[in-house]
């Protein structure tokens, strides 16, 4: 039987901007700090306190919204959310509504088989985050909640996409995509468990062929991305279970328990809030002229998606390893400078996804802090290149300078690795070679031309790594045919 | 002459002069607010030591000849401003224990000149109010007649000045709060133009139209007081970043040519025939001085205040949110839950008039009715603007009354809302605008009550209704008289 129903999902992503101050005052953005410690009048919400937005916040959204294709408002209104809670501390949360600083945008995904799909988006706009509550466990703190208010006022752009996707790996798909963009863009450390970055899907379904959409249910509280998926297709299998046995969709808020894998309600549509927007008079109307937008454009990284291309078109990579490089900007960055200083991309994207990255792995090290600089691998590449060395003894040389921070040809220099090239001198191991093996010398005579190999390894090891491995290849076959 | 009569002006040249000491100034003051304050009932807190301390300060800075335009003088301040230390409660129950942790740029700016501040001034609660009579600390009462108001929310501020309890006061204003009880009190109040002085730290009632200003005995003071807090300041978004101009400069060049408009639709059917005789007779000291006079409309006066009533308390609904309870003011401790909590807190916090505007104002914003009420005021009010942008294409000033009558009794409108409302007709439309606007003493009813004439100027032009203003003063006798007190 054919799966008789469309899933329909909508994705709105917070994005905590990791500007150094708050988006409407001075006070730090640092997590972890003692609570209430970074707080004053104006995220404290005390009587007569205002706001005054940060301009780097407006920047970043700016980055954004061109990072995915949006048109930039030259004029936006920030406008009051109103609603009560105790994480809140003006009793509204300023955020935007009619006119967002960006939209129309998109970002294009990448579906299984190779094929591209194109995400709307909808909008990204500016927003204060909320504080937090503490919820008292102790048998004498029980009922009792505390406020920290230091996440108050931290700035977050929210990222709302069209219902454009039809399944949970398209949704996992984009929202990887935005992931990956904002924290290439460098807006947003993309910390899911932290809360960094955070997603709501809209989720629906409705029959096959049927023009609208059928009553969404919003999924909240979701902190990685296998959760997402699961959250999804969770509440799909939950909608399309209820409407083949005769019920109706609701439209309601459900929270997903990552404990059990399910949702469930949490605020159905009559207890909704009505939110009274209405443009905030504290702030005036943000205007961004063209000039602000093009000098943010001129200082935009190159992309994700456009790297990839310029990998595989410009630099001759394979499609995977492309995808690798790219993936992180930082490591492309490292890529793309120790290409230009080396003679092959092929062999930097080799020994950056190999050696650097199992050495990153092993030692616990970040990309940026990596003690052998592109240049200094792009040395040893070359050496190996032009037979200086050989492959394996680059092996050698690169955990050396990872332990030392020296030079490729400092190291071969000093520890006289540099490839035995003299036929004389190989000439001498190889016939060494030969008469302490009659038996493998006749084994091979006979027809057993992989032994080879052994023979090549033997002299290899006599010369302790530092023969040139073609040549010893060439003097053997010779002094073997020749006997 | 006694020290408490004396204007801010005549206090700095006797101040320079060694006639006198901040703290004789201060002391003087003392004496008096004491000895007259339970009559008025002008203060919610005065500042006895805190006062004398920087009196001290004061005379230090005079004797090392570090002389600020204000240093030594004494000033007081409407209790919506905040004040590090001290009380700041905006006349209301539910912050009837709050103290400021950090000063209002305005008070920052006059405590760095080494002012020195008397106290904290009764008001309307949260500034919602036009008789001073929503103060949850007692109503103040008007020096003339202490059966009268003094106008609101200011009304501490005017009756402070005009009962020599401070030679100078700040007020705010958001739909006449200023002008008004200035007009009620016989004594000069200015608003400015809306984002000429900084807000921060003010406490909010309706945050697009309140503007802070001064209250003072004449209009150089005016002038003087205005030129310390006037100026942008980066805290507050809405403050504009344009240059102040030298108030004192000015005051004194001639009307000569000066175009003064009058505007039909203000003095019409329910203008008190004491208040129409008074304007009409400072309409003939304009001539005499050499103003033109000109007839000039503002079609849309009419819908004023129901456009103020819909703005500002939708305004008011979002900005008092604040106060619940969780982190600081009057909190119950009944409440079975959360929501419990917020009611119940609310409910004692609150007075009745500021839960009128609180409801007036959701309403207007509730999701269904966002068009019909605040969207719907908000074009109106760019009409009204336009009327005013229209009139002073032909005019540099326009003349008006402040309110249709002078002080009412106490209680005389506090079960009629909308009678109350209605005293700020003629303020109101300035709010809306955004403009400048002054209130000076024009004349006295029969019943011996101050009556003001309202000046309204070009956006930022605080300058020309200043002269406008100390033109007329100079040709007549009104604010050299004071209440029998």
């Amino acid at each position: 039987m054919t799966q008789p129903y469309e899933t329909v999902i909508g994705l709105e992503i917070h994005a905590q901007l990791t500007t150094n101050t708050k988006i409407f005052c001075g006070c730090s953005t640092e997590f972890g700090k003692t609570p209430n410690s970074q707080t004053c009048p104006v995220c404290l919400g005390l009587p007569g306190a205002l706001p005054v937005l940060n301009r780097q916040v407006v920047e970043f959204a700016i980055k954004t919204g061109l990072a995915t294709n949006c048109q930039i408002a030259p004029r936006s209104i920030f406008a009051r959310k109103n609603y009560f809670y105790p994480d809140l501390p003006k009793g509204y949360q300023i955020s935007q509504f009619e006119l967002p600083v960006c939209e129309h945008g998109w970002q294009d995904i990448e579906l299984e088989g190779g094929e591209s799909k194109r995400i709307g988006i909808t909008r990204i706009h500016m927003e204060e985050d909320a504080g937090k509550l503490i919820h008292g466990d102790t048998p004498e703190a029980l009922g009792t909640s505390l406020v920290d208010l230091n996440r108050a006022c931290t700035p977050l752009l929210e990222i709302v996409s069209e219902p454009d996707m039809r399944s949970a790996d398209e949704a996992i798909s984009y929202l990887k995509k935005i992931h990956q963009i904002v924290v290439y863009l460098g807006v947003c450390n993309g910390n899911l468990e932290e809360g960094s970055f955070r997603c709501d899907a809209n989720v629906s379904v409705r029959p096959y062929g049927q023009a609208e959409l059928g009553t969404r249910a919003e999924l909240k509280n979701i902190n990685s991305f296998r959760f997402i998926k699961e959250a999804i297709e969770h509440e799909v299998e939950r909608q399309i279970d209820l409407i083949e046995s005769g019920g109706k969709v609701v439209q309601e808020t459900r929270l997903f328990d990552s404990n059990t894998g399910m949702t469930r309600s949490m605020r159905g549509k009559e207890e909704a809030h009505d939110y009274r927007y209405f443009p905030d008079p504290d702030l005036v109307p943000l205007v961004i002229d063209d000039s602000w937008i093009d000098a943010v454009r001129s200082s935009l990284p190159e992309l994700p998606d456009a790297k990839r291309k310029r990998f595989i078109e410009k630099l001759g990579l394979p499609e995977y390893d492309a995808e690798v490089l790219a993936s992180d900007r930082l490591l492309a960055n490292y890529f793309d400078a120790c290409v230009t200083h080396a003679k092959e991309a092929k062999a930097c994207a080799n020994w950056i996804m190999g050696e650097v990255l199992r050495k990153l792995k092993e030692t616990d090290t970040l990309i940026g802090e990596v003690p052998i600089s592109p240049v200094m691998l792009a040395e040893l590449l070359d050496r190996i290149a032009d037979n200086t060395i050989s492959g394996k003894i680059g092996k050698t040389v690169f955990e050396k300078m990872w332990q030392t921070g020296r030079g490729a040809d400092e190291l071969i220099e000093s520890e006289g690795l540099k490839q035995v090239t003299d036929t004389g001198a190989i000439e001498t191991l190889v016939d060494e070679v030969i008469a302490a093996n009659p038996d493998q010398v006749a084994e091979y005579l006979g027809g057993k031309d992989k032994l080879i190999g052994f023979f090549v390894g033997k002299v290899m090891q006599a010369s302790q790594g530092k023969a040139n491995p073609g040549m010893v290849n060439q003097l053997l076959i010779k002094r073997l045919k020749g006997n | 002459m006694t020290i408490y009569d004396l204007t801010l002006a005549e206090l700095r040249t006797k101040l320079d002069n060694r006639e006198l000491s901040a703290v004789e100034v201060a002391e003087a003051y003392r004496a008096r607010i004491a000895a007259t304050d339970q009559d008025v009932n002008a203060y919610i807190t005065v500042c006895d030591e805190s006062a004398m301390a920087e009196a001290k300060l004061a005379d230090q800075a005079l004797a090392a000849g570090e002389i600020a335009p204000l240093t030594g003088l004494p000033i007081a301040a409407k209790d919506i401003f905040n004040t590090a230390g001290l009380k700041t409660t905006c006349a209301s129950r539910i912050l009837e224990n709050y103290i400021a942790p950090y000063d209002a740029t305005v008070i920052a700016r006059i405590k760095e000149q080494k002012a020195v501040i008397t106290g904290k001034l009764n008001m309307d609660e949260f500034a919602m109010g036009s008789s001073n009579e929503n103060s949850a600390f007692g109503a103040t009462r008007n020096p003339w007649n202490l059966n009268h108001v003094p106008g609101g929310s200011s009304g501490g501020s005017a009756a402070c000045v005009a009962s020599r309890q401070a030679a100078a006061a700040l007020g705010t204003d958001t739909g006449g709060s200023i002008r008004q009880p200035a007009s009620h009190c016989g004594v000069v109040g200015l608003k400015p133009t809306y984002g000429r002085v900084s807000r921060y730290g003010v406490i909010a009632y309706a945050s697009s139209l309140d503007q802070v200003g001064p209250i003072t005995r004449d209009v150089r003071d005016s002038a003087l007081l205005l030129q310390a807090i006037a100026g942008h300041d980066p805290a507050d978004s809405t403050s504009i970043d344009t240059p102040v101009p030298d108030y004192q400069a000015t005051l004194t060049q001639e009307l000569t040519g000066l175009k003064v408009g009058l505007p039909a639709e203000y003095f019409i059917d329910g203008l008190d025939e004491d208040v129409r005789r008074a304007v009409e007779q400072a309409v003939a000291t304009y001539k005499e001085l050499g103003a033109e006079i000109v007839e000039v409309s503002l079609p849309h006066t009419s819908y004023a205040v129901a456009c103020y009533y819909l703005i500002a308390t939708a305004e008011a609904s979002s900005n008092l949110a604040r106060y619940d309870g969780v982190r600081y003011g009057v909190r119950t401790d009944q409440a079975e839950n959360l929501i419990d909590m917020y009611m119940q807190s609310r409910a004692a916090g609150f007075g009745a008039e500021v839960k009128r505007r609180i409801m007036l104002g959701t309403y207007a914003l509730s999701s269904g009715y966002y068009d019909a009420y605040y969207l719907k005021a908000q074009k109106v009010r760019t009409m009204i603007r336009q009327d005013f942008l229209d009139a002073f294409a032909k005019v540099d000033v326009l003349l008006t009354p402040v309110a249709p009558t002078p002080a009412f009794t106490i209680g005389e409108k506090t079960n009629d809302p909308l009678q109350m409302y209605l005293s700020d007709i003629y303020t109101i439309p300035v709010n809306l605008a955004g403009t400048c606007a002054m209130s000076l003493p024009c004349g006295f009813s029969a019943a011996g009550l101050p009556i003001g004439l309202q000046l309204i100027g070009k956006p930022f032009e605080e300058a020309t209704i200043l002269r406008t203003a100390h033109a007329f003063e100079q040709a007549t006798e009104w604010h050299k008289r004071k209440p029998e007190f």
